[in-house]
């Protein structure tokens, strides 16, 4: 838009240095932004860092190998919350990948007609959204009910197995695991179901043109093509189920120490362990705690870059 | 063609259902339909339960009175929801300008460039970081430093969780904007501050708004990052400076109480906070649909 200053000589179309002055920082400002949050991150990452330094320092890596959390004698060690953490993430992916690549390939081939797919993509998504306080709750008073009597079967019968060694305690390492299978379950389906609507319909129909079953395209060629999108896909799920906090704090049982290898023993994760002692702790205790913060963090951190890194891979290709 | 796969051999397309290459496929349809049904029955089993035991108790006065003390019957979570709306509104405030300012840059000025990619994988990067982790880091920078849990500490935490979500939606809703209109504008002789602001903003603020929409309802249901910044208070807090109590910690210290008056409402608040998911889901649907 010309200034009076251009009209009153001849009409230009170079604009005022002011006006591209302020445009420009208008550029500048959105790209300070940006950075901004990406500086969040790394922020993240420092702030947490440095307050973990006193613990880093007194416990070295002996923190992430020992077992004792005390708080009167001020030594502490998170071996039992990483193994906890790593078991329950374990254990749900165990439960939610073969379930949410099988929902993902019942909503993206033609199983269903649209008008009944349709609702049940949307019930899938609002899994996902149901806050993890709520599942929390559903898995106090009702999981832990139903679950009891399969674990007492489970002890029963299968005791000499180590991971069923112990009889129930209500709450439990298995408890957790399944709360978080239900979690996690819609990402895997919902990511795996991008990844196999993405794959070209050439190729599906190429397979049946040779004579191929619906199933015998979907594994021999389908799930193939569309295999690094659902591993990302499962990498997030991995990601999302380590560092998710309140329903696995609630039903977990929350020991500091592990008592034995059994699933159907109590335990506690990283996440449940923050939860429970942060509000009311102090000196090397706080420290302490943002060491196992960072180490999540570190953890969630390499599996969702690798995540990303094969998401994208997988978007590109195509 | 003398293959069993098909019914009649040589002629015809239909194939013989008892081949076990047919049946194989059989079988697999139904275990597809079988992992359907196992994916849908949690969350029928969760709303069902919610709704059932939630709703007897959820009573306009709820919303109105103090949580009742151990042990004693009555009351609500007065205190809680007005926590929820004061918390969630600062991180509102913090997030969304932020957030769509830089989405701005990733879908008008920085269009395939280096720096744009870095920043959205570095969005998504952060959009992982687990919400705990976020609350020790709320704790750090905000309760430390000020000395008291607070409904700031909880916003600023809760803002820090949406920012990812926000900075993709809006930068998806600005993408989605024809580039017909940039062109226009510019085209009138616009600056880009003008197009942008005037032109493609305007136009992309359905879109923005229910995405904001979305995320603030997940921030409502979030307690792992206002655990220990926005912590809790039996009473009404009379300061954005003072501990608060949010629906989400509500749930979370009633549902572990002893106290059957309790247990209620934890249930009744659990329903407050999936029906608010619930209502700006089908909200968001409905926006995305007309358009």
């Amino acid at each position: 838009m010309a200034t009076s200053a251009d009209r009153s000589s001849r009409m230009s179309w170079r604009r005022s240095s002011s006006s591209r002055l302020i445009d420009n920082g208008f550029v500048w400002l959105t790209a300070a932004f940006a950075i901004g949050v990406g500086v969040l991150l790394l922020t993240i990452a420092g702030r947490v860092g440095t307050d973990a330094l006193p613990a880093i320092q007194k416990f070295g890596l002996e923190f992430l190998v020992t077992s004792r959390w005390s708080v009167q004698d001020d030594i502490f060690g998170a071996l039992t919350q990483i193994y906890g953490t790593l078991v329950t993430s374990f254990l749900a992916l165990l439960l939610a990948v073969p379930v949410g690549v099988g929902v993902a390939l019942f909503l993206s081939e033609d199983f269903l007609p649209p008008r009944v797919k349709q609702p049940i993509v949307f019930m899938v998504e609002l899994l996902a959204a149901i806050p993890s306080v709520v599942y929390g709750l559903w898995g106090i008073f009702v999981l832990i009910p139903v679950l009891r009597p399969f674990g007492i079967w489970l002890n029963a019968n299968f005791g000499w197995i180590p991971i069923f060694s112990t009889p129930p305690a209500g709450p439990g390492i298995y408890a957790a695991g399944i709360i978080l299978a239900i979690m996690i379950l819609p990402i895997i389906a919902a990511i795996s179901r991008d990844a196999l609507v993405a794959v070209p319909g050439e190729l599906r129909q190429a397979a049946y043109g040779l004579g191929a079953t619906r199933w015998e395209t979907i594994f021999k060629v389908l799930l193939p093509a569309a295999f690094s999108g659902i591993v990302g896909g499962i990498m997030l799920a991995l990601g999302r189920a380590m560092g998710e906090t309140m329903a696995v704090t609630m039903v977990i049982g929350n020991v500091d120490s592990i008592r034995s290898f059994s699933i159907l023993s109590q335990g506690s994760t990283v996440a449940s362990l923050l939860a429970n002692q942060f509000a009311e702790a102090s000196g090397l205790q706080v420290a302490s705690l943002m060491y196992a913060a960072l180490i999540l963090f570190l953890l969630t951190l390499v599996v969702n870059v690798l995540a990303e890194i094969i998401v994208r891979r997988f978007s590109m290709k195509l | 063609m003398t293959s069993p796969e098909f019914v009649s051999a040589g002629r015809g397309l239909k194939r013989n259902p008892k081949s076990p290459r047919t049946l194989f496929s059989s079988v697999m349809t139904v275990v597809a339909f079988i992992c359907a049904a196992l994916a849908l029955i949690p969350l029928a089993a969760v709303t069902f339960y919610v709704v059932v035991n939630g709703a007897s108790r959820l009573t306009p006065s709820v919303f109105f009175e103090l949580p009742p003390a151990p042990g004693l019957a009555g009351g609500g979570f007065g205190n809680a929801f007005v926590g929820t709306l004061l918390t969630v509104g600062i991180s509102a405030l913090m997030s969304i300008p932020f957030g769509i300012i830089a989405a701005i840059y990733l879908s008008e000025f920085g269009r395939d460039t280096k720096l744009a990619e870095w920043v959205s994988f570095l969005t998504n990067v952060l959009s992982g970081v687990p919400s705990i982790v976020i609350g020790a880091f709320a704790y750090a920078v905000v309760v430390l430093n000020t000395g008291t849990f607070s409904a700031v500490a909880g916003g600023f935490a809760l803002a820090v969780l949406m920012l990812p979500t926000i900075v993709r939606t809006a930068a998806e809703a600005l993408e989605a904007v024809p580039n017909e209109y940039r062109q226009a504008a510019i085209g009138l002789g616009s600056t880009r501050m003008q197009t942008t602001l005037q032109i493609v903003l305007p136009a992309a603020i359905p879109a923005i708004t229910t995405g904001i929409m979305l995320a603030l309802a997940r921030a409502a249901g979030e307690t792992a990052p206002v655990l220990f910044t926005a912590s809790f208070n039996r009473f009404w807090a009379t300061s954005l400076w003072e501990p608060i109590a949010t629906m989400s910690r509500l749930v979370f210290d009633f549902a572990t109480s002893p106290f059957p008056a309790q247990q209620q409402l934890a249930w009744a608040g659990s329903l407050v906070l999936v029906l608010l998911v619930l209502i700006t889901s089908v909200l968001s649907r409905m926006v995305i649909k007309r358009r």
